[in-house]
This record gives C-alpha cells, structure tokens and sequence, in this order.
C-alpha cells in the first residue's frame, strides 16, 4: 500500500537561520510514527509544514500519492491531519464541550444543539475512560492533565487520518498516559496514523513502531524502533554517543541546614511538608502530577501563601544582592517573592511561558533579569555588561541563538528552558527551586543541565528539584521525598529508595483510583 | 459519576453567583438613593422610572453592541462619535423628505459601515482596537461635522420623535417604545450569545484567539462581522439620539462610549476577553443611570454624581476580581 503521508526533502528557512536542509519521511497507514531529535533539531517546524501552518522552501509533500500543499491550517484539517500542540490551546472560558467541538459544533440553523454536543464530547471523554471530567465544566476549572485530555479529544472529534502529537505526555502521569496509548492503538487498529513525538525513549518504544531521527535540519536516521538500541539512538540524535548521562558525585552534602520546613501546608494542593535542605546537596521531590508538589516550591517562593506551618531561611544563606553588614528580616512562612530573592533563594517555574520567560524580551534581558544591579551603575544598565554576562551564561548552558539580542520567543521550547536556569545563573542564589527544569529537553540538554546542577550542588548550594522523570531524580538527587495528595513523606537518601518503591509511595492507598477504568 | 454530578452543581452555583451579583449591586443602590432622595415614593414611582429607563436607553443600545465586542477581546472608543454621526445621517435623510423607515435604516447602515471599516482596520492592517477606533473617534466627529454642515440639522416631525420620549404615546404601553425595542433586542441578542455557534465562535475568540484560529474558526472575518453588528446597535443609538433631542447634533454624545464601556464592565465584562454578559451590561447601565438620577432627586451637584459613578466602576471590577480569586 502507497504510503499515508509521503515527505521528500523539506527545506525551510527563517530569515538566516535554517530550520531544515533536507527532511525525508514516510508514514504509513495505521502506523504510530516516532520523530526523535534534540531541541532545536526541527521538528516543531516539520509539524508547522505539515499541519499547514507554514510552508515549505522548498521540497515535496503528497498524501495518498496526491501533492499537497496547504494554504493554512484549515486546508491540513479538510485534508485530515490534527495537531496537538505541546502547549495547551484551549479557550479557559469556555466548556469543555464547547472546546471539543470547537468549529465543529452540532448546530440547527446556526443554532447549538446543546444536548447533542453534550452527548458528543461525553463520548470522546469516555472513550478515554475519562468519564469523570464533566463536559458542562469550565476549562479553567480543570487542573492541567484534564486539560490536556480535552486538547486530545479535541484532534480525535475530527476523525481525523493523521494526527500529529507534539510531547502529550508532558503532564500526564502513568494512569492518564496508559489511557493515551489505549485510545492510539485504538486508532491505529481502525487505520489512522500518528505523528509522535517525545523525549522518552521508554515511551516511543512502547507505542511507536518506525521512527524517524531529526539532527540539525535534514533526517539523519529511520527504520524498524526493534532493529536499534536506545545507545544507537542516542546518538544518532546528538552525532556522538553520550555514554554517561548521570554523573553526579554524591559526596556534597554537608551539616550545616539552609532551608527548615515544618508542616508546611497551602491548600487545596499542599496538605502537610516538613524537610531539612543541607548545603551541597540536591533534595529530589517525586510524586504525581498535581500532587501538590509544584504548590510546594510556589508556596516556599511565596508566590502561594500557607495557611500553616514554618519556613525557616538560615541566616548563613546570603543573597549576593544584599551589600554587607545589611541583614534581611526573617520573612517567616509568608514572605513575598522579592523577600526571597533577597534571602538568597531562587525559582525555575514548570510553566515557562507564563512565568519563567518574559518571552518578547531579549536573552539578556531574560537572563539578568532578577540581578540588573550586576550590570548597572546607578541604575543606568550598561549593555556590553549585560551582554558579556549574558553570553557568559549561554556558553556555561550552551544555549542555542545567534546572540543576547536574540528574543526568547525565537527560540526552541528547550534552549528558552535553559534560558530560564540562566536567569538563575545569573542571580547566583544559595537555595535553588527547580520545578520540571528538564520537561521538554532533548538529552543532550538534560545531560548539561545535570552537568551543570551537580556544579552547583558541589559548590556549597542547596537545590530542590521537583521531578516525574524517576531516571533523573536517581541519578542526581542525595536523598528524594515523595508527594502523594497533598502529603510529603519523609526525606531519605537516594539508596533507601528504589523506583517500584517510589511509584508506591506516589499512589500508595488510592492504588484503585489511579489505576482507574481501563477499557 | 457523583463526582460530575458534584461538580456540575458547583459550577451551576458558581455561575448563578456571578449572574446575581451585579444585580443586587442594582438593588442596592436603588435602596440606598430611595432612602436619601428623602421621597422614596417619588423615586420609586412608575413617572420616575420612565425617565430613567429614557435616560438610559442610548447607553444601553450602545452597551449590546459593546458587549459583544468585549467579549471578544476588542474595544471601541469611536462609539460617541459613531452616535452623532448616525444621528446626522438619519436627520439629514428625514429633511430630504424620505420614509422615516427609510431614515431609520440609513442611520443604522452608516453605524455599520463605521463598524465594519474598523473591522477591516483591525483585521487588515493589524492596528489594535483601542488605536484603531481612537482614530475612527476622530474621522467619525468630523464626518459629522462637514455633513450637517457644523450645525444641528433640524428634520420635520416623525413618529421617529415618539421612539425616546420619557412618556409614551399610549398610556399601555407603560415605557417608550425604544425602551420595549432594546429589551427585545437585549434578549435576542443574550440567546445569540450563549446559543448559537457565533455566539460561542465569538467567546472562543475573547477567551483564547490562537486556540480559535487552530480550530479552524475564520477569525479575522468574524472580527469584521463582530465590528460591524456592533456598529449597527450604535447607530441604532444614534437614531435614538436623534429621536430624543428632535434633532442631529455632530457635537452631541461626546464620551458616551466612556459611559457604554462601564456599563459592560459594571454588568462582569472583562477587558481581556472572554467574559461579560448581555444581562450584567443592561444592569450595568441602569445602576449608573438610577445613581445620576438619585443624586438629582437629593440635589447634589454634579461633580458628586461623577465621582460616585467613578468610585462604582473601580469598586465593582474590584468586587468581581475578589471573587474570581476566591473561586
């Protein structure tokens, strides 16, 4: 049978830069097609070209042996191919039904048909077992991995013959991804294709069964995921062989306490946390998503207020922006962002868009953000300052951009989160709140950015890094707490631990609900 | 499955909470200026009621259309404008002896020819809304102007005449027959909002354009359709306007599109989009038109009047930010 979907090489450039120099792919019918590649290798812009909503420079695309070229995306959509993008494109006012069914609404004259819609959704929910989620609900009352549900259901309300999936399982835990990879063999079992693309070798195995492997533009490898090693792609991916991702040397942490929490509580999230954070060392914080983990850091950032409980700073951790001889007032369990900052405490948010990045400004300006007074005099910035340490801080990270006056939103999704951990850099804080740093990141990346966590952990700083990725939290954390509902349990070294008793503690005594109805 | 069930009844609740919280705003001040006008009876009456609902029914024609755009994340400053303007043309129409239907319609297709170029301004030319339609604030006064010739524009008597007047021409028809028109048109347009597919085109649109433009929504060419029925509800003010001072004045309704933009925001309307209701709008209007019409009744001057309505607008956005952070 002639392929579904048929590439033959893509070019495209923006400006001086080129984001593909030659992309060959072929998709077949029924066929879960994984694209591998670091950040910044292109395959967002591969999506872009084939869902319409750029074009190419130049090269071919047929579907059904017919060329196609799309004006725009509703032209990809006529054609039969849905996007779900990896950034939730949802109306937050809207139902979730009304989302659903968004510019497919089942209408009379123009006039909705209320319950026909109601009945529509509800199936599509149900047929990924997600029967709980109400179509009558807000969207905006929905915490993210539901949300991100609705933006899957939306791309199957179509009925589409290819559906595109950039990182869907960025924020779903295992009960919800199970459910995912049911609904895509259901699909693929009744002839439609899916694009696929993740970051977890783990997952592309499990689901995919060809891939594809993007580096710098042009496809570099392809076939049969059974006839290669995860080493074989890795490096197929990065063009060396990354032998060791893992490094880190667990002999930092010392005595002396930077951070005590007791009974730390922010509802409706964070029900009770209590922990020790000892220089040098690296605190990992596992659990499920939305189990109250990311309410934790926000609570100790003070960008959530506790209800109850202790923070309490050491007075050893100095912000390098307080002059000397000036003491910060203890700011207790309620201290605002700019306290702690001034306390010597730093945040990489999990929502970078929102807020890691102010995304139309400049690297520079991202990067000193927190600490112009390092590139200041008398509050009058000196750009070569801010320049120099902004490229100081690129290099360290190896961030990919033409320079400090590129703008953040020109960058690929893994280049502005090491954008974001710049901004740290830069601040130089003693206590370091990670939240997700490396969700999204190819591994080259993640393998820099743990380079770089244990340098910081080894020069005396205290890092807490809330993580889903199990591998990670091994691999770098000294000791690891486990968030389950709201709960944090007690922090224990890295050995006491193994992954099986991780997942436990995450879902220990609500085991039946997750693993929920499974078709 | 209790677990939807719960939560579809806290979203309900929640929902009806936000319905009613404009209106006891309304009842509230009602209360309060029956009590200082020192003659509640008087306040209270069926007479002074028609001369709020007269008062008011310009800024809430205005507020339909205003509404509409709000909640798709636009704005229009050239309401004021687009008022005179419509209240020239339909006064110029009725001197040069056409139907006074005729007349009418006139007045309506300049508000949504005005509409409709800001549209195709704010569409394709990529100008925001606010600076698109501070400039149509200005091209609109000045039409206005060279076409009465910058004077009033006097036309013969209609029934036209009789559509704004505080006392109706039948006694059974209790209120104007232009208050009648914009609660008809207020309830129309409040089921088109919430059921028909633009109307959920036009809130998907406020709430989160992108996501719109992914679902195959044609956005630019529902901005221009949203632009231009608005426009069509201004002019519809217009002709009201001239309907009320028996004449078309360029120079009149200067900063009603202040007026008719508080209202929206008053009634829940939220300037980012997505957010605001036909409804919280016609409260919107009469709670500022009871709070001018309470401080003449207790013969405070006008300057308390202005700051009283000031206060209301910051107070209820306040209100209602209070409330979106609790929930």
């Amino acid at each position: 049978m002639a392929p579904l979907l048929k590439l033959q090489n893509i070019h495209k450039r923006f400006g001086p830069t080129v984001a593909l120099a030659g992309v060959d792919l072929n998709v077949d019918h029924g066929e879960v097609h994984a694209i591998i590649g670091e950040n910044g290798a292109g395959k967002s812009t591969l999506m872009n070209i084939i869902s319409g909503v750029t074009s190419p420079d130049g090269g071919e695309i047929r579907i059904d042996e017919s060329p196609f070229c799309p004006a725009g995306p509703l032209d990809a959509r006529a054609a039969g191919i849905a996007y779900i993008h990896q950034e939730l494109l949802l109306c937050p006012h809207l139902t979730v039904a009304e989302n659903i069914l968004l510019g497919t609404e089942s209408a009379n004259a123009g006039w909705l048909r209320r319950d026909a819609m109601r009945t529509r959704a509800g199936e599509l929910l149900e047929s990924f077992g997600r029967a709980d989620i109400s179509p009558e609900s807000r969207v905006d009352a929905l915490p993210l991995a539901s949300q991100q549900i609705v933006e899957i259901c939306r791309a199957l309300a179509w009925r589409p013959k290819l559906i595109l999936m950039d990182e869907p399982t960025s924020s779903l835990e295992r009960g919800n991804i199970e459910r995912l990879f049911a609904a895509i063999r259901r699909l693929k079992a009744s002839g439609v294709a899916i694009i696929y693309i993740s970051h977890f070798l783990e997952e592309v195995r499990e689901i995919a069964d060809r891939f594809t492997v993007l580096r710098d533009g042009i496809s570099v490898q392809g076939g049969d995921l059974t006839s290669v090693s995860d080493d074989q792609l890795i490096e197929a991916m990065v063009g060396r062989s990354v032998e060791i991702i893992f490094e880190h040397q667990r002999s930092g942490a010392r005595e002396e306490i930077l951070l005590s929490v007791r009974d730390l509580s922010s509802p409706p999230m964070l029900q009770t946390a209590s922990f020790d954070l000892h220089r040098g060392e690296v605190l990992g914080i596992a659990g499920l998503v939305g189990s109250g983990r990311t309410s934790l850091v926000r609570a100790l950032f003070g960008l959530e207020r506790p209800v109850r409980g202790e923070i309490r700073v050491s007075r050893s951790v100095r912000s390098p922006t307080v002059r000397e001889g000036k003491a910060v007032a203890d700011a207790g369990a309620s201290g605002t962002p700019h306290e702690r900052i001034m306390q010597g405490i730093g945040f990489v948010s999990e929502d970078r868009k929102n807020e890691g990045l102010a995304l139309p400004l400049t690297l520079a300006d991202n990067i000193t953000l927190t600490r112009f007074e390092l590139c200041a005099t008398a509050g009058w910035i000196s750009q070569s300052r801010q320049d120099e340490q902004a490229k100081q801080c690129m290099q360290k990270l190896k961030v990919r951009a033409f320079g400090p006056a590129a703008k953040v939103s020109s960058l690929s999704g893994g280049n502005q989160q090491k954008v974001a951990l710049g901004r740290l850099l830069h601040q130089d804080p003693d206590i370091l709140l990670l939240d997700e740093p490396t969700r999204g990141i190819d591994v080259g990346s993640k393998a820099d950015l743990y380079a770089e966590i244990s340098r910081l952990a080894e020069s005396g700083k205290g890092i807490i890094m809330v993580s889903s990725y199990l591998p990670e939290l091994f691999g770098i954390c000294d000791r690891i707490a486990v968030m389950n509902r709201g709960r944090l349990s007690e922090a224990r070294p890295v050995n006491d631990w193994t992954p099986p008793k991780v997942m436990e503690a995450a879902i220990a005594t609500h085991e039946s609900l997750v693993r929920g109805p499974q078709n | 499955m209790n677990a939807v069930l719960a939560q579809e009844y806290n979203d309900r609740k929640a929902g009806l909470i936000r319905r009613l919280g404009p209106f006891a705003g309304l009842i509230l001040v009602v209360l309060v200026f029956a009590v200082l006008s020192g003659a509640p009876e008087r306040y209270l009456s069926l007479g002074n009621l028609r001369v709020v609902l007269a008062q008011t029914v310009i800024v809430a024609t205005g507020a339909i259309g205003m509404t509409m755009i709000i909640i798709s994340a636009g704005i229009d400053l050239s309401v004021g404008s687009s008022v005179a303007l419509t209240s020239v043309v339909t006064a110029l129409a009725l001197r040069s002896s056409w139907d006074p239907a005729a007349a009418v319609l006139a007045g309506l297709f300049a508000g949504g020819l005005i509409g409709a170029m800001n549209g195709v301004v704010i569409t394709s030319l990529r100008v925001v809304p606010f600076i698109a339609t501070l400039g149509m604030l200005g091209v609109a006064r000045g039409a206005a102007k060279w076409l009465a010739g910058e004077q009033t524009v006097n036309p013969p008597q209609t029934w036209i005449n009789q559509l704004a007047v505080t006392f109706p021409p039948r006694s059974w028809m209790l209120v104007a027959p232009g208050v009648w028109l914009t609660i008809a048109l207020a309830v129309l347009i409040s089921l088109v909002l919430t059921r028909t597919v633009f109307g959920r085109h036009l809130f998907a649109l406020g709430s989160n354009e992108r996501a719109a433009r992914a679902c195959g929504i044609a956005t630019n060419r529902l901005k221009i359709i949203i632009y231009a029925s608005a426009g069509l509800f201004f002019g519809l003010a217009g002709v009201l306007q001239m309907s009320r001072l028996r004449q078309g004045d360029p120079t009149v309704a200067v900063g009603v599109e202040l007026d008719v933009i508080a209202a929206v925001v008053i009634g829940g309307g939220s300037l980012s989009g997505g957010e605001g209701s036909i409804l919280g709008s016609m409260i919107g209007a009469l709670m500022m038109a009871f709070l001018r019409n309470g401080c003449q009744q207790a013969g405070w001057h006008n300057y308390v009047q202005e700051i009283i309505i000031g206060a209301i607008i910051v107070f209820a956005v306040a209100l209602d930010r209070w409330r979106h952070s609790r929930a």
